[in-house]
């Protein structure tokens, strides 16, 4: 009750920030705009994740913005229970026996553990940091838990919870799935791995991202199959007999301009496939056809006799259909091209997609039924379970989950940020390369600077209400503008939002809160290194005992509670690619989280801002630090 | 005062030296010659198998060598080998190695992770991939990094400037150097980290001590000083040069390039190539086995000590024939019939595979398998 009390707490101060959003976004946009007054019903389940039970009776489902699963009565639908479970809830799965429910809380790094005789919470766990998948081995020996942002998978005794080790994983390890054998763990992540070689191109590179590989009884990482050219890797699933396995993946091109989004050029949504059924060689094979593409595949489901792979595009707000034989005949009669990849060939899913499914807004898990009949289907954005027919492949009924009837400002502008249907050939949306509306990890060429001009570093969005101007060179005045005509015209290539949309989809983005920071102590307090960390930060003297300068001090141009005075600077990083070397002072919301640094990714750590680019001390006052010192002032920047 | 005290010590140490070499009786010995032979027959044997780069090996130069279970992973100055089924797999930067010449290894048995201490950096190998960890890229406090030592969730390091401890859990970094633990000198050689005591060999200052439950480091010194005269066997830690140290059932054995310690947490006991097994007192590093028995890597050999008997097994500095000889407990040398021996007498890596051993030597790695 407390934590469905804190939720209704945060769903009210949300509202006040989009109350007050949408009063200052009149005087942005225009005075005759109309903008939508907001009918107060921001009280959404966003239903996320889904599951049956074992033995098929009961619905599970993952309400991430409620923060609690939500028991169904599997045939007719209605809510058995509603469990309260903690913050953000990300992912849950079921133990071997179907006796427990562990429910992965994101933003409180907890377990909720779930009796399913009793339907209710039993244990809450510590766990890492934003843990976003669970699973329990087998033997019921151990429980592996995907953290998001340490990048790891921790081992913790299912009796117990106590963590026992974290085995390194993935940038942004996510999601979770255990061998139909039960002797292998297979982990995924969405952010691409950090460069393996550091060299002066490492900014304009390809992606990277692996599928790791853990023995559930040894509890140790045993494999790491690369993904060359994929960032943001989300479910896999297995066919029954284990021969094979299938993964959704985004593909992007981040190489050439974003500007070809008519020639197929900024993203691919791909599966890899791996296992006996393939061959010695994983394949990734695309999901997109030309008029149309598969817009963040996100979940996938494989029917129990291998006919169908069922595909969740949560921005393109359908469900895919695969025929399972038809594409291993595909796979096995055409020649691999030397990448392993089939994304470039845009004629490829017409052998192998039999469907499209519409269904909701943002649909995202997927769970079949164990005769492999019915598909549910949880669509996020609008608080529904759609479930679909699978001998005909249609919806045969909605699941509503008795949110708010009516869709908010907010609600509305978070639907136009993730989907997909604004841009050309329904190519991307913002949450492509903003992944849970956060960023990608990724440095891309936008065209508005000149093609092969001014890289960029994709940046985070959460907390990015009142630091304008936007952009790394603050070319942009205001989220409207930014997301507006910039949007439109050079992204989407299409579709123009109205006013309305406009608006509401700026709502959302300034509503958007930071996560907990994880570095800071509960306490309030600071380490000693954080405190020392701080000292430098605010510092006036350098070493020598000679004034720093009011413009080279951290503390002036990263001032505020957001680090960023929102004044333009030139810190000495600009390239022969950069049409300017005035820069807006990034701001350091959870900047320890956003690598790589700098405005064109060229710094792979924090500690590179200033070991390798700070040479003439532009960025900063540094070369007086030591390296204790220099540890000290991240340490503090962690905090942020 | 302190003269008298001077000269009764030199005395007491004289007439130690010559009880060591005095004659002894014949029904002594009898017991002494039965001794040896025991010895001779109990100490270990091996029948030595080297590789090089003839068979694999990337290059002839191995610093250090590391046993994880069936796999023997070779820093070499060329790159990582891993032996695994009778092949050598090669790693280099082109992997995302930090620096072709791996100095150091440490195994998180936990995870399975290896981590390797390079020249230019310091590497972590887990499933396949490499990480590495540079003064430029990360809190590491310099790139030349001499050993490693995994504890917990806590990777020690130590670097040509000081030494270091990486949380792998938070992902913080700890600086240990002049500023804030004892260390005068910041050439810090090697580490051995358990969950009650962290151990640093400190190239000039001596061994630290950290204590992990309060936090507080303490120093030992060599009770001479810096001379390299050894008034005070026994008092303390052998030299202020460790090269090299082992912590094992509660003992520190350190080596250093005048002699080896022993330290129980409240005795020392002191060995030099002059009254004891050792080869040389040139001891480029130490494992101990448990809390009686050790190995020494030193530059005439590779020697092993039960806690009574030593043996040493090298190519004759004569003519490079394979030799083994035991020095029992009251110092009589018996040499042993061998017909193998480690790759070279420079030895500079130790580690176990069950009770079979692997060496790291200036030219080549010895894998010794255990004939008695």
């Amino acid at each position: 009750m407390r934590l469905l009390q804190h939720s209704a707490g945060i769903v009210q101060a949300a509202l006040a920030v989009a109350l007050l959003a949408v009063a200052s976004l009149t005087a942005v946009v225009s005075a005759n705009d109309p903008v939508r007054a907001d009918d107060g019903g921001d009280d959404y389940a966003s239903p996320l994740e889904v599951e049956l039970s074992r033995d098929g009776a009961l619905l599970y489902v993952l309400c991430q913005q409620s923060n609690e699963v939500r028991v169904l009565n599997a045939a007719n639908f209605a809510v058995i229970k509603k469990i309260a479970v903690g913050r953000v809830p990300r992912g849950f799965s079921l133990s071997p026996d179907g006796a427990r429910l562990f429910v992965a809380n994101s933003w409180d790094d907890t377990l909720s553990v779930i009796d399913t005789k009793k339907l209710e919470v039993i244990a809450t766990w510590p766990v890492g940091a934003e843990p976003s998948s669970v699973v329990e081995d087998n033997a019921g020996k151990s429980l592996f838990v995907a953290n998001r942002i340490s990048n790891d998978v921790a081992v913790l005794n299912a009796q117990t919870g106590v963590e026992e080790k974290r085995l390194l994983a993935g940038r942004g390890a996510s999601y979770l799935t255990l061998s139909p054998d039960g002797g292998r763990i297979y982990a995924t992540h969405i952010y691409p791995n950090p460069p393996r070689v550091s060299s002066d191109a490492d900014n304009r590179r390809a992606p990277e991202s692996e599928i790791t590989v853990i023995d559930a009884a040894r509890a140790v990482v045993i494999d790491r199959m690369p993904l060359h050219a994929i960032a943001g890797v989300f479910h896999l699933a297995f066919s029954a007999d284990g021969r094979l396995g299938v993964v959704a993946e985004y593909h992007p091109k981040n190489l050439i301009p974003l500007a070809h989004l008519e020639h197929g050029g900024a993203f691919a949504y791909t599966l890899t496939l791996f296992g006996a059924d393939v061959g010695t060689a994983s394949v990734e094979i695309p999901l997109d056809e030309l008029e149309r593409y598969a817009a963040r595949p996100f979940a996938v489901a494989i029917a129990p006799d291998k006919s169908r792979i069922y595909v969740s595009c949560a921005g393109s707000e359908t469900v895919i259909v695969i025929d399972l034989p038809r594409l291993l005949r595909f796979i096995h009669t055409h020649p691999h091209p030397a990448s392993g990849s089939f994304e470039q060939d845009l004629s490829a899913s017409g052998n192998y997609v039999i469907a499209r499914i519409d269904v909701g807004h943002d649909p995202r898990g997927l769970a079949l039924s164990r005769d492999g009949r019915r598909l549910f289907v949880a669509n996020r954005l609008d608080d529904s379970i759609s479930v679909i027919d699978t001998r005909n492949n249609r919806v045969v009924s909605a699941i509503t989950l008795d949110g708010p009837k009516n869709i908010s400002s907010l609600r509305h502008g978070e639907q136009t940020f993730y989907t997909a249907r604004y841009s050309f050939q329904g190519q991307i949306g913002c949450a492509t390369c903003h992944i849970d509306s956060t960023f990608d990890g990724i440095t891309w060429d936008l065209e508005p600077d000149g093609f092969g001009r001014d890289i960029v570093d994709n940046k985070i969005l959460e907390g990015v209400k009142d630091t304008e101007p936007y952009k790394w060179n603050g070319g942009n005045p205001s989220i409207p503008v930014e997301c507006g005509p910039r949007t439109e015209k050079y992204f989407w290539r299409s579709e123009t939002y109205d006013n309305l949309t406009l608006a509401d989809l700026a709502v959302y983005i300034r509503a958007l809160p930071p996560r907990p920071n994880r570095w800071r102590l509960a306490s309030g307090e600071q380490t000693p290194a954080q405190e020392r960390g701080e000292a430098i930060f605010t510092r006036a003297v350098d070493r020598f005992g000679k004034p720093i300068p009011e413009a080279n001090r951290c503390s002036y141009c990263h001032s505020g509670p957001k680090g960023t005075n929102q004044k333009l600077f030139d810190v000495g990083t600009r390239k022969s690619t950069d049409n300017s070397g005035l820069l807006k002072s990034a701001p350091l919301t959870n900047v320890a989280l956003t690598a790589p640094y700098l405005h064109d990714g060229s710094a792979h750590t924090l500690e590179e801002i200033w070991t390798v680019y700070n040479s003439d001390d532009k960025h900063g006052r540094t070369n007086d630090l030591t390296k204790d010192e220099l540890n000290d002032l991240v340490e503090y920047l962690r905090t942020r | 005062m302190k003269k008298l005290h001077l000269i009764a010590l030199l005395l007491l140490a004289a007439t130690t030296a010559l009880a060591a070499r005095a004659p002894v009786s014949g029904a002594r010995k009898s017991h002494v010659a039965h001794a040896a032979s025991r010895a001779a027959q109990e100490l270990p044997r091996f029948r030595f198998e080297n590789f090089t780069t003839a068979n694999g090996l990337p290059d002839n130069h191995v610093y250090a060598v590391l046993v994880d279970g069936n796999r023997i992973w070779a820093g070499t100055n060329d790159g990582l080998g891993l032996y695994e089924n009778g092949k050598w797999t090669i790693f280099t930067t082109k992997d995302g190695l930090a620096h072709r010449a791996v100095l150091s290894l440490a195994l998180d048995k936990r995870t399975g992770d290896v981590w390797a201490g390079t020249m230019g950096g310091l590497s972590r190998i887990s499933g396949g991939r490499i990480d590495s960890f540079t003064q430029l890229n990360s809190g590491l406090s310099n790139d030349v990094v001499y050993g490693i030592s995994v504890e917990g969730e806590n990777v020690w390091v130590a670097t040509a400037a000081g030494a270091c401890r990486l949380n792998t859990r938070t992902n913080q970094w700890s600086l240990y150097n002049e500023r804030n633990t004892p260390m005068v000198e910041i050439w810090v050689y090697a580490v051995s980290a358990a969950p009650d005591k962290v151990y640093y060999a400190v190239w000039g200052s001596g061994l630290l001590e950290y204590t992990q439950k309060t936090g507080h480091w303490d120093k030992y010194d060599d009770p001479d000083g810096e001379n390299e005269l050894v008034l005070f066997k026994d008092q303390g830690l052998i030299h202020e040069i460790v090269t090299s140290v082992s912590y094992v059932d509660s003992i520190v054995w350190a080596a250093t390039y005048f002699g080896a310690s022993r330290y129980d947490g409240r005795y020392w006991h002191n060995f030099l190539a002059k009254d004891s097994g050792l080869p040389s007192n040139f001891i480029n590093t130490v494992k101990g086995v448990d809390a009686t028995r050790a190995w020494f890597g030193t530059d005439k050999g590779l020697a092993y000590y039960d806690g009574l008997n030593w043996a040493v097994y090298r190519p004759s500095l004569r003519d490079g024939t394979p030799e083994m000889t035991v020095r029992d407990a009251n110092g009589k040398v018996t040499p042993v019939a061998v017909t193998t021996a480690p790759a070279h007498n420079y030895i500079l890596g130790i580690d176990f595979q069950d009770g079979d051993l692997w060496v790291a030597t200036a030219k080549g790695l010895t894998h010794g398998i255990r004939i008695n």
